[in-house]
């Protein structure tokens, strides 16, 4: 889960981090409300997951309270690379003698964590690796041992941090280390982490991206979930322990297994270049044993999408065997039925593995209107783009 | 012969008591898999029931393998206890640990990982969110369904659990020597770059099936090792060409993130390593197919 750069600013400030005064608002209202409260200059932010929202014009320095009503005012509502703006972050500001750049991530290749370190800060730091690799410090970070203060000189020295900021610089990226860890984050970045004239280090952004794995330990990170920018469909599906991802498409996509199901994407989409075009309209993965109640789930979301054509369940039995599969489409169609749904997009199902030929007639038999079942996965993808051709 | 696991393979089960292993440890015992007993330090000493099969519960993974020369153990323990149970077989040294349980933090999964290797990497992790590893006829130490194919000169490994079976299935003509699981999270202990290099020692494997999927750069490692070290014929298979940017699919290391982890960066690099990459399931077990024919 990716954090705002309020909430990791709050994060930040929760471990001991220094940053800038500031709050968020939703409203103008609140704005002038927390500018006022901040006095002087303030900068205000678009709350927005995506980067590039300085040159979007969705930063803006306000030197009065009037001034920040009226960023505040144009930038809440403002899109931002298709994100809408929902919140804006107002700080104080601080003077700028230099910008530096400090992350810890994990390094899938190498199993451990890395920190980066670079004097550049402010850019891209991909950007600096490209154009002076020498000034980016990649230290590899053993996880038993963490990160104590004779770590963090080291990093700092070896990044080529000032000797005069080293004190400050050593209990930060300590503390960072700290959030690092108790916080179960997968990245905490700060970029800038600035050197102000008077010889403060501070950090002035603040990037989190949080392990969804670890929730169980951290009830307190349901406060970052932030329902409104997630699509109604999406939430529908958390809502029902369902995997899913919304797409622009036309062909429901229904399966069990994250890879299957990734693969079926795949196939539909090259079955689609022979039917107009029409591409998967969603990811949904109903995992293992796909009971009656789990297919009608997964089946009231994915039809529930407006763009949905036709829906194409591919289910491998691995576990899970075909005629409980079959008897959990045709419950699932029932048990919409009774719900009330009105079902009239066409189903395309294969079926194949542990007891396929039982539920393939378990479908034969049942002999729904809606349902064509088809032998092999290229054949039922082919069935499913071209049923969701016609109806497009 | 077959890789990691092998019809002489002594199997504990950690957790085997929970639902999902009890489930699991009656599949395993069906697919002929030698399961000498399970842990639970709250029901050490009891024996649980298997069809007729009596199998005793250790205090620990340590007095299991003293007790029955137990050298492999299946982790169904819930994501919560998954590291401490990891933990415990590395510190008793079993060669081998299969790590099933889906939704491991990652920082518990980095932490076990680097605490085999300081332990000296006597114990393989495979893992977590894995479905384990089969070697059809012999034994089987996990999810894998044991009946979908029989042994046979192809192996296999993948991140993912219902792409491997599909695989299987349309290859169930041939047969696997061992299929490996490792699993679909960012951090696991047994890589594609393992496998591959004990299918190329093991004189059974003849042919070897890679599956891979979007995230990360662990088939463009796979690919590099191929080419310097692997003279077997391999196939490979990438899911996810057209997943969009930015959205997990599924698998919590299934994401496209920036320019790196892309499905066509993958198959460009394992096509250069001299691999052929099949653009569906159908059409990979086809190549391998082919290629079995002029073996």
């Amino acid at each position: 889960m990716d954090l705002y750069e309020y909430q990791g600013r709050a994060l930040f400030a929760r471990h001991g981090v220094p940053v800038l005064d500031g709050g968020v608002a939703t409203t103008p209202q609140e704005a002038v409300e927390l500018a006022e409260r901040l006095g002087d200059r303030v900068v205000v932010k678009a709350q927005v997951k995506v980067g590039g929202r300085g040159k979007a014009g969705g930063v803006k320095l306000a030197d009065t309270v009037a001034e920040a009503e009226t960023h505040a005012t144009n930038i809440l509502g403002m899109d931002i690379k298709g994100h809408t703006v929902e919140k804006v972050m107002l700080t104080v500001t601080a003077d700028i003698d230099s910008e530096y750049y400090f992350s810890y991530l994990l390094d899938r290749a190498n199993r451990t964590f890395l920190c980066i370190a670079s004097t550049e800060g402010g850019m891209e730091i991909e950007e600096v690796a490209k154009t002076a690799p020498e000034k980016v410090v990649k230290t590899p970070i053993d996880a038993g041992v963490g990160v104590t203060p004779e770590i963090a000189g080291q990093i700092a020295d070896q990044a080529g941090f000032p000797v005069d900021l080293r004190d400050q610089l050593v209990d930060i990226f300590v503390k960072l280390w700290d959030a690092f860890v108790a916080e179960d984050a997968t990245l905490v970045e700060v970029n800038p982490l600035v050197r102000t004239p008077e010889g403060r280090a501070l950090a002035l952004d603040a990037k989190v991206t949080l392990d969804e794995n670890a929730a169980f330990r951290h009830p307190e990170h349901a406060e970052f979930e932030d329902k409104s920018s997630v699509d109604p469909l999406e939430q529908r599906a958390k809502d029902a322990d369902l995997n899913y991802v919304k797409l622009d498409g036309h062909v429901g996509i229904i399966g069990n297994g994250a890879g299957l199901v990734m693969s079926t994407l795949d196939v539909v989409a090259y079955a689609g270049e022979k039917h107009g075009g029409v591409k998967p309209a969603n990811f949904l993965d109903i995992g293992g044993g796909a009971s009656a109640a789990v297919m009608a789930n997964g089946l009231e979301v994915v039809l529930s999408d407006p763009q949905v054509k036709s829906v194409f369940v591919n289910v491998f039995g691995g576990i899970t065997a075909c005629d409980e599969v079959a008897n959990g489409i045709i419950g699932a169609l029932q048990m919409l039925a009774d719900r009330g749904e009105d079902v009239t997009k066409p189903l395309v199902v294969r079926l194949d593995g542990n007891n396929a030929e039982v539920g393939r007639k378990i479908l034969a038999d049942a002999n729904h209107p809606l349902v064509t079942e088809v032998d092999t996965m290229d054949a039922a993808a082919d069935k499913a783009a071209e049923l969701a051709n016609q109806e497009a | 012969m077959a890789i990691f696991l092998t019809e002489n393979s002594k199997v504990i089960v950690q957790g085997m008591t929970g639902s999902e292993g009890m489930k699991h440890t009656r599949r395993m015992l069906k697919a002929g898999t030698n399961v000498v007993g399970g842990v639970n330090p709250r029901k050490a000493g009891q024996k649980v029931d298997f069809d007729g099969q009596s199998l005793p519960v250790f205090a620990s993974v340590q007095e299991a393998m003293a007790q029955t020369g137990a050298d492999t153990s299946v982790v169904f323990v819930p994501p919560a206890f998954s590291k401490a149970a990891v933990v415990e077989a590395i510190d008793a040294e079993i060669g081998l640990v299969v790590v099933i349980t889906e939704g491991i933090p990652v920082h518990d999964s980095v932490a076990f990982w680097n605490y085999a290797q300081a332990k000296g990497g006597r114990t393989r992790i495979v893992g977590p969110n894995c479905p384990g590893i089969a070697s059809p006829d012999k034994s089987n130490a996990g999810i894998t369904p044991a009946d979908i194919t029989g042994s046979g000169p192809i192996g296999l490994v993948s991140k993912s659990g219902t792409l491997t079976y599909q695989l299987m299935y349309e290859l169930r003509d041939i047969g696997f020597s061992t299929s490996v699981g490792i699993g679909g999270d960012p951090v696991i202990g047994t890589t594609h770059i393992d496998c591959l290099k004990a299918f190329e020692e093991d004189p059974e494997t003849k042919a070897i099936v890679m599956i891979g999927e979007i995230g990360g750069d662990a088939e463009e490692r796979a690919a590099d090792f191929i080419k310097a070290h692997v003279t077997k014929p391999v196939v490979a298979y990438i899911a996810g060409f057209t997943a969009p940017p930015g959205k997990t699919m599924g698998h919590a290391g299934a994401i496209i993130s920036g320019s790196a982890g892309t499905a066509e960066a993958k198959k460009d690099a394992l096509e250069a390593a001299g691999v052929k990459v099949g653009k569906t399931p159908s059409e990979t077990a086809n190549l391998m197919r082919e290629i079995v024919k002029g073996l």
